[in-house]
C-alpha cells in the first residue's frame, strides 16, 4: 500500500516531463519551443518545491507517516526540473559559452537569482542519500534549511520577470509565505514547550 | 444602403499554408499576371472578400527590393503568426490571444481621427477596407522579447489615412489607442495587471508619414485574424513589435509627445522611440540577437539583430544627430 502510493507519486511527478518530451518530439511546443520549455520546467520546479514544503504540515495535520517518506523524492524532482530549466537556459540562451553565462549572471539580476536558487538546491540533492544524512548528523538538518532561501530566490526570480501582470508570481509568494509562516510558528511553539519543560 | 460587413473568424483549417501561399504567388508570377488590374479580376474586392468569409484580399504585390517593402527571407508560417502573439488585452500568455480574441467584436468598427487636423472625423470599417489601395508588404517583425518573425502583411500606408484628415502645421506627433472593451477582453479584467487600459502608442509625425509605416488589414493575403489585431493595426517594421499597436480605434494628432503604455509602466525599460537596436540592451535582457521563429529545440535559429531591424537604409535619416542610447 505504502509502496503503491509512493510509486503513484513518482509517476505523477514524472508526468510533466513525459508530456514535455512527447510534445517536443511531435512538435507540439509551438514556434518558440525553447521559451515554452523554459517556462514549463521552471514552473514545475517551483510547484514541486511547494509540494515538498507542504509535506511537514500535511503530516502534522493528517498523521500520515507515508508522507515523510515521499519528501526526499519530491525535493529531488523539484531539483530535477530545476536542472532541465538551467540546462535549457545554457543551451538556448547562452549556447554553452561560459562568457555569455557569466555576463547574464552579472548583468541580469533575475538570472542571478534563479542561478542562486539552483545552486542552493545542489548541495541538498547531493546530500539526500541516507548515507550522507547519517554522516552529517545534526548538520544535515541545518544544511537542509537552505531550501527556504532557495524558495524565496525562486519566487523573486519569477517576480522580476513579470512585465505587466504580477499575479502569478504573487500566488507563488503567498503559497511559500504560508508554508514558511507555519514553520516559524511551529518553531516558536517548540521553543516555548522546551522552556516550560525545563521549568 | 450599404450592407454591413461581417468579418468572420478564420478557422485554422482555412489559413493558407505557407507552401500553398507561395505556390499561388509563383503561379501568378509565372503566368505573367502580376499587374494589378489582372489581379483584381482574379480575386474579389477587399470588401467582398471580407463579406465572403476570409477570402483573398485584393492587393498589389510588393516587388523585390522596393525600398524594403519586401524581404526574400522565408516567411514565418501563417499558423505560427496567428498562434504566437502578444495581445495583453486577452491575457499575457502567448497562446491567450489565439484562444480568446474571437470574443472581440470587430464589426461594426470605426477609427476616430482627431486633434491637430483640418477635417476631424471617423473612418468606418467599410471605408478602411475599400477606401485605400492595398499593398502587400513582407516585413521582419522584431519583438522586444528577442524573438522575430517574417510576416506578409496586406495594408496601406498610414500616410494615406492621415492625409485624408489633413494634419495642420501644428501636428508633431500621432497617438493611437486600441479598443478597450472589458466584457470582450478578458486580459483587461485581470486585477493583478498593472496596465492602465486602453493600450496607447505614439509616433513622431515624420515616422508616421514614412512610406514603410503600414496600416495592416490582412495577413498572408487574407483577412487579419483577431489575435493579430483585426480589423486594422499599425505595423512599423523598424521598431520593436509593441509599437505596432493592434485593433486601433482612435488616432489623435498632437503637438506634444504622447505618453505610451509601456513607457508609463516602465520608463527605464521602454522608451518612446523603441527602435530596434542591437547595441542598446533591455535592462533585463540582451538585444544583440534574436530567435527567428519558428525555431526548434535542436536548431534554435538564433540570428544577430540588425540596426533598425535591417531598415537603416530607409529610416536612419529620421534619427540623425540623436543619441539612440538615450532616446531608446
Amino acid at each position: 500500500m505504502e509502496r503503491g502510493i509512493r510509486f503513484g507519486a513518482f509517476i505523477l511527478c514524472l508526468l510533466p516531463f513525459i508530456w514535455v518530451v512527447y510534445a517536443a518530439v511531435v512538435g507540439r511546443l509551438g514556434p518558440d519551443p525553447a521559451e515554452v520549455l523554459m517556462h514549463f520546467t521552471g514552473e514545475w520546479s517551483l510547484r514541486i518545491l511547494a509540494l515538498t514544503l507542504l509535506v511537514s504540515p500535511l503530516r502534522t495535520w493528517t498523521g500520515w507517516s507515508v508522507l515523510m517518506k515521499m519528501r526526499r523524492m519530491l525535493g529531488l524532482f523539484a531539483f530535477f526540473y530545476g536542472c532541465i530549466h538551467f540546462l535549457s537556459f545554457l543551451q538556448f540562451y547562452t549556447g554553452w559559452a561560459p562568457a555569455a553565462l557569466a555576463e547574464e549572471i552579472v548583468e541580469r539580476p533575475y538570472i542571478a537569482l534563479g542561478f542562486g536558487a539552483w545552486a542552493l538546491m545542489l548541495p541538498l540533492a547531493l546530500t539526500s542519500t541516507r548515507a550522507m544524512r547519517r554522516r552529517l548528523g545534526g548538520n544535515w538538518r541545518r544544511l537542509h534549511r537552505l531550501v527556504y532561501p532557495a524558495a524565496v530566490l525562486a519566487c523573486l526570480h519569477l517576480l522580476w520577470q513579470a512585465r505587466s501582470d504580477v499575479g502569478e508570481a504573487l500566488i507563488y509568494f503567498a503559497i511559500f509565505a504560508l508554508l514558511l509562516t507555519w514553520r516559524l510558528k511551529r518553531h516558536r511553539l517548540q521553543q516555548q514547550q522546551s522552556v516550560s519543560a525545563r521549568t | 444602403m450599404r450592407k454591413r460587413l461581417v468579418i468572420p473568424r478564420i478557422a485554422s483549417s482555412e489559413i493558407t499554408s505557407e507552401s500553398a501561399y507561395l505556390k499561388r504567388r509563383d503561379f501568378i508570377r509565372a503566368a505573367g499576371l502580376a499587374a494589378l488590374p489582372t489581379m483584381s479580376a482574379l480575386s474579389p474586392s477587399a470588401g467582398a472578400a471580407v463579406a465572403t468569409g476570409g477570402g483573398p484580399l485584393d492587393y498589389g504585390e510588393a516587388l523585390a527590393g522596393s525600398s524594403g517593402f519586401r524581404t526574400e527571407e522565408p516567411a514565418t508560417p501563417s499558423a505560427d503568426i496567428s498562434a504566437y502573439c502578444n495581445f495583453y488585452e486577452f491575457g499575457t500568455d502567448k497562446g491567450d490571444p489565439a484562444r480568446y480574441a474571437h470574443e472581440m467584436t470587430v464589426d461594426p468598427w470605426s477609427i476616430e481621427v482627431s486633434g491637430s487636423v483640418h477635417k476631424p472625423g471617423k473612418l468606418h470599417l467599410e471605408d478602411i477596407l475599400s477606401g485605400f489601395d492595398l499593398q502587400e508588404r513582407i516585413y521582419r517583425l522584431r519583438c522586444v522579447e528577442a524573438w522575430s518573425m517574417v510576416v506578409p502583411w496586406v495594408g496601406f500606408p498610414l500616410a494615406d489615412l492621415l492625409n485624408r484628415f489633413e494634419p495642420t502645421s501644428e501636428a508633431r506627433y500621432v497617438s493611437f489607442e486600441t479598443l478597450y472593451r472589458r466584457d470582450e477582453m478578458r486580459g483587461t479584467r485581470s486585477f493583478t495587471s498593472t496596465i492602465d487600459w486602453p493600450y496607447r502608442e505614439g509616433l513622431r509625425l515624420d515616422e508616421a508619414m514614412h512610406p514603410l509605416t503600414l496600416m495592416a488589414v490582412g495577413l498572408y493575403g487574407k483577412t487579419l485574424p483577431n489575435q493579430n489585431g483585426a480589423p486594422v493595426r499599425l505595423v512599423i517594421p523598424w521598431k520593436y513589435g509593441f509599437k505596432s499597436i493592434k485593433s486601433v480605434v482612435r488616432i489623435r494628432l498632437t503637438e506634444k509627445q504622447p505618453m505610451t503604455t509601456w513607457q508609463a509602466l516602465a520608463p527605464r525599460e521602454y522608451g518612446f522611440y523603441a527602435n530596434v537596436n542591437p547595441e542598446v540592451d533591455h535592462p533585463r535582457w540582451s538585444q544583440a540577437s534574436e530567435r527567428r521563429l519558428p525555431s526548434s529545440l535542436f536548431r534554435p535559429n538564433r540570428i544577430p539583430t540588425t540596426m533598425f531591424n535591417g531598415y537603416a537604409e530607409q529610416v536612419a535619416h529620421l534619427y540623425q544627430g540623436m543619441d539612440l542610447a538615450r532616446s531608446y
